[in-house]
């Protein structure tokens, strides 16, 4: 089974890649593929528009001011479920792409214990088994696949109403739908800001899919090892001596 | 009896902020009070609804009983509910009940009600839908205890009784109490139809011998203005699905009013959050940082 999603993966990549271009500059690695990037903004995309379409519906006091957006109240309660049900398939989709590095390892639960640090800003490179992903991102990935599922699950319930699921599964799901969302709603914050003005270098990752060597072995040392075979510290190191040796080549 | 007045809204679904025009006027809360001691399962309230109400009569359903359909329809909303009870001793009780919405004091349909002004409940006590304000989310069909909105697929709004708001804004009696031919249905103030209802209601304790008869007017939701006399209170089930304690969903009480916006409120302070750890903190930069001369060249998008 593994096998058949990785072949899935592979052909997806290839097709995408045939279409969009990545420019991989000197000094600089490829980090999402064209088919990764295009999954993100879809993802993107439809989550903002079941966040602004279900913010109405969410709360009374902004039912005035979300409702009008798309159209008024009773075609955001219609759209709502499609552009939920679209965040899921892609969400999917990317699940499946990004299975394998996301999975859970000793050094990510070491990580968790050290994000006090991370936070404080004293971590200024990360620990040398950072892979292609960090702990705090496998944790907001795993909190989206969790929350999708409760998303899908739920949302039918509150698409098809009582009449078909009864008044208590609809009275349950509109608390656990809404816990999804409070959550999300937490984590798209954080998730927007490390990824822009938090951790600047990131963000081009997911518009060119590019990002420098610098960012790499500073966020990611192990997949700075992976792909390129040079040790991160020791490149580091040579970079830090390069910029203090005075007017040194570039 | 009634007075000629507009109609005053005292809650509003969905609506930050107080009703508009509240305390204006004094007005005295209405109730229709049918007595199923007395009922004689005519429909002739049935046919009244329709009428009154221009709906399109639709297609009845036979199930062995005298009951038109099994449940109400969005567009009927007055049923005459028969139920056969098998007493102790063996011996038949056969029960009519006028089924309808119960215009609650605290109204489940409105507590769960998103749309702002959907559902609005008058300071004379009856709930009413505006369908021009309904989104057709159905989250009043879950919140209502007594299953009564129902929902329209083709139009996707809700429908229910709206116990004549139309006729007695204009100081007429609803159109079932007027086709009830035995006095069953009565309709005033809350005030005086509990009266006559506990009066009835000791009248059928003294001198029919029904230990257990009372008024129903479930204080579980603050009461109703629909209320009931029945032979036996202790059991409002048999009469088809009276709920003795009727409650409204802990989701739409608490979680709705309290714990929605104070968490909604939380989610949001991580903006607040991550926009303090930029100012305090500062973002964590490719190693090494540039010279400070060429800083803002690395923070670029």
């Amino acid at each position: 089974m593994g096998t058949a999603i990785d072949r899935f993966d592979e052909k997806a990549r290839r097709t995408f890649d045939s279409i969009g271009r990545t420019e991989v500059h000197r000094g600089e690695l490829l980090r999402h593929p064209v088919y990764t990037r295009v999954l993100h903004w879809a993802v993107a995309l439809f989550f903002f528009l079941a966040l602004f379409t279900g913010f109405g519906i969410y709360l009374p006091w902004l039912f005035r001011w979300f409702a009008p957006i798309f159209g008024g109240g009773p075609l955001s309660r219609i759209l709502h479920p499609y552009f939920g049900v679209a965040f899921v398939f892609f969400f999917f989709l990317q699940m499946l792409n990004w299975l394998a590095p996301m999975l859970w390892g000793p050094g990510d639960t070491k990580w968790i214990r050290n994000i006090r640090r991370v936070v404080s800003g004293e971590e200024t490179l990360e620990p040398p088994d950072t892979g292609f992903f960090n702990a705090g991102q496998k944790a907001m990935f795993w909190e989206i696949v969790v929350g999708c599922t409760v998303y899908l699950i739920t949302g039918i319930v509150l698409w098809m109403g009582a009449r078909t699921f009864g008044a208590l599964a609809v009275a349950i799901s509109y608390v656990l739908h809404d816990i999804s969302a409070i959550i999300m709603l937490g984590g798209i914050f954080i998730h927007i800001y490390l990824s822009t003005i938090g951790e600047p270098g990131t963000f081009h990752s997911m518009t060119r899919g590019v990002v420098s060597e610098a960012w790499a072995w500073t966020f990611h040392p192990a997949w700075y090892k992976k792909v390129t075979g040079r040790d991160p510290r020791e490149d580091y190191e040579k970079a830090r001596q390069r910029q203090n040796a005075p007017r040194g080549p570039n | 009896m009634i007075d000629r007045k507009a109609l005053q809204t005292e809650k509003i679904s969905g609506h930050s902020g107080p009703s508009p025009g509240l305390g204006m006027q004094r007005d005295y809360e209405v109730c229709k009070l049918v007595d199923t001691t007395t009922c004689i399962g005519c429909k002739a309230c049935e046919v009244a609804c329709v009428e009154w109400n221009d709906m399109p009569f639709g297609v009845t359903t036979f199930d062995n009983t005298y009951q038109t359909m099994p449940e109400t329809r969005w567009n009927f909303w007055n049923l005459i509910k028969f139920n056969e009870h098998q007493r102790e001793d063996g011996t038949i009780q056969w029960l009519m009940r006028k089924d309808q919405c119960m215009h609650c004091a605290d109204p489940g349909c409105l507590a769960a009600c998103p749309a702002d002004g959907a559902i609005v409940k008058y300071t004379n006590g009856i709930v009413d839908f505006n369908q021009e304000n309904c989104i057709g989310c159905e989250f009043c069909v879950s919140g209502c205890p007594f299953n009564i909105p129902r929902f329209n697929p083709g139009t996707k709004k809700v429908y229910k009784c709206t116990l004549c708001s139309d006729r007695v804004g204009e100081g007429l009696e609803p159109a079932c109490i007027k086709a009830c031919p035995t006095g069953c249905l009565k309709f005033g103030s809350k005030d005086d139809m509990k009266f006559i209802a506990n009066e009835r209601a000791r009248q059928l304790k003294e001198n029919f011998g029904m230990e257990n008869a009372g008024v129903y007017d479930p204080q579980s939701i603050g009461g109703t203005h629909v209320i009931y006399v029945l032979h036996d209170a202790t059991d409002p089930e048999r009469y088809g699905g009276l709920p003795k304690n009727p409650t409204i969903p802990w989701s739409y009480t608490i979680w709705k009013w309290l714990f929605k916006p104070v968490l909604g409120t939380f989610a949001l302070f991580g903006a607040v959050g991550v926009l303090l750890h930029y100012v305090a903190v500062g973002p964590r930069r490719p190693q090494p940082e540039p010279p400070e001369k060429e800083a803002e060249h690395g923070n670029g998008d």
